[in-house]
């Protein structure tokens, strides 16, 4: 039983070392791209476009909501201990530092890692990735690098976006539900921003975003199986990103904080 | 003249090619077949490199595609053009696009020059007027032809075609067995046809190479082969289950 378990763990840790061996491959191969996407920079536009002003009513909706919820929650903490006075700081502390990058990672890992996934799957199975090739046109450097650009620049993009959405949404709640003025509001978040979790949420964003496109390229190009393969690689693709943002989160928060 | 010496290639445990050595002449049509899975696309994507075969070599010209580094392969691929089973071609782009792709990655021409190469390459096809519309509004045997007006756009000197009538009704077979040797002759290109279309491999083929068994087991004129004693090739042409 022991063996077993030994056995199982060791071919988990394998498998789990060669699954990111092969998405830093992926990114160290994209990275010489550069001279490449510079002539090509339509390439690029088209995928920011895709991954950023697509994703804007998603973000939107989920920022909204996330600021309002969170306006609400603290309040609920604060009744009765702390002054609502200190509300805004509190939301829009929460909000910069950890709702924003986080749920906004999410909402892309679901949208735009899965997608790309699914197209470069399609595009696998299909062997359009093969034409690609044969036409000599490396499909790292045309399909992966604009796609993976892409996420590192538009998500931190987004998550600005989601910061302001976001802080109205939590604004609006405190003011129509928990009467709390609009001076006092914004005045705490002011006393006791800090310019380093902004910062801080934007670096968490940036490698978000680059990490959510890594993977979908890297389980795109590997598809396999036609249909079946591509569904597969498309949950495979959100799951993963989920993950890669969570523990990403906790390394960059213990690093940042 | 591509020269194919002693090719080996498995998967996992499944050996495709033990020791396949062939030659295809330059400015001929070779037409290679053989049942299905006996790895005859497999020797056609190892040509291009698609697939790394695990030993043997295979000479395109002076170059050695086996164990070539990815610089060396896509200069070797420039001399390709390749018409895939299902066409291939990309879903996001207009037949122009897709048509042009090649010359826009790797040349400087204008738009408008692009545009005028794309129109005569779909000429030679048989296709004109369909520039803007894309892959899905295309039928099967348009899409074999926008496939090959694609894979002529860099006037490549060996264009591959894996399995270009499977799927097509009769007719359109026939149009496109006509068009594979009307572009041979014309563009005096060297041609590799992986089919198992009998009628086709005989229409157009100046050499046969039949693989069974994950070897050539016969190599010569579509005449040899059609009276060949061989019991795998009489029983490949009579389309029996004994030999």
């Amino acid at each position: 039983m022991i063996s077993g378990l030994a056995q199982r763990i060791g071919r988990l840790t394998l498998f789990f070392l060669r699954e990111v061996g092969t998405h830093v491959l992926l990114l160290a191969r994209a990275a010489t791209a550069g001279g490449y996407l510079l002539r090509r920079r339509h390439l690029l536009i088209e995928q920011m476009h895709k991954i950023g002003v697509r994703s804007l009513p998603l973000v939107t909706i989920v920022s909204l909501f996330t600021g309002a919820v969170a306006s609400w929650q603290a309040a609920y903490q604060f009744r009765g201990l702390i002054s609502f006075d200190y509300l805004g700081a509190a939301v829009s502390a929460a909000i910069l530092i950890e709702l924003s990058p986080v749920l906004t990672g999410l909402v892309v890992a679901g949208r735009v890692g899965a997608s790309i996934a699914a197209e470069l799957g399609t595009m696998r199975v299909t062997e359009q990735i093969d034409a690609l090739e044969t036409l000599a046109i490396d499909p790292v450097h045309y399909l992966a690098a604009p796609r993976i650009l892409a996420g590192f620049i538009m998500m931190p993009a987004l998550v600005i976006y989601s910061n302001l959405v976001a802080h109205a949404g939590g604004y609006l709640v405190a003011y129509s539900m928990l009467d709390v003025s609009t001076a006092a509001f914004f005045g705490s978040a002011r006393r006791y921003f800090l310019v380093h979790n902004v910062v801080a949420g934007l670096l968490k964003a940036f490698f978000f975003g680059g990490g959510t496109a890594l993977i979908g390229c890297s389980i795109g190009f590997r598809t396999a199986g036609g249909a079946e393969g591509v569904g597969a690689s498309t949950i495979r693709a959100f799951v993963y990103s989920s993950a890669f943002i969570l523990v990403m989160d906790y390394i960059l928060a213990t690093l940042l904080f | 003249m591509i020269t194919i010496h002693d090719v080996h290639k498995r998967f996992g445990e499944k050996r495709v090619l033990e020791g396949v050595s062939l030659t295809i002449p330059e400015g001929k049509t070779a037409v290679i077949v053989g049942c299905s899975g006996c790895g005859k696309t497999v020797l056609l994507r190892s040509i291009i490199g698609l697939v790394s075969p695990d030993s043997g070599s295979i000479r395109v010209g002076e170059d050695e595609v086996v164990g070539a580094e990815r610089r060396d392969l896509f200069r070797i691929r420039r001399r390709f053009g390749m018409l895939f089973q299902g066409a291939a071609l990309f879903d996001s782009l207009t037949v122009a696009e897709n048509i042009g792709l090649a010359l826009r990655e790797h040349t400087r021409l204008s738009r408008q020059e692009i545009r005028n190469r794309v129109r005569e390459k779909l000429e030679v096809v048989g296709l004109s007027g369909i520039e803007d519309r894309k892959p899905a509004e295309l039928s099967g045997g348009m899409r074999k032809r926008v496939g090959l007006a694609r894979a002529l756009i860099m006037d490549p000197r060996y264009v591959l075609f894996d399995e270009p009538t499977t799927g097509l009704d009769p007719v359109m077979s026939d149009a496109i067995n006509r068009l594979i040797i009307g572009t041979q002759r014309r563009l005096g290109i060297t041609a590799i046809v992986v089919t198992h279309d009998m009628t086709s491999a005989f229409g157009i083929g100046d050499k046969i190479a039949m693989i069974s068994d994950g070897r050539i087991v016969f190599e010569g004129t579509p005449e040899a082969f059609r009276t060949s004693a061989l019991p795998a090739v009489k029983q490949f042409v009579r389309g029996g289950l004994d030999g």
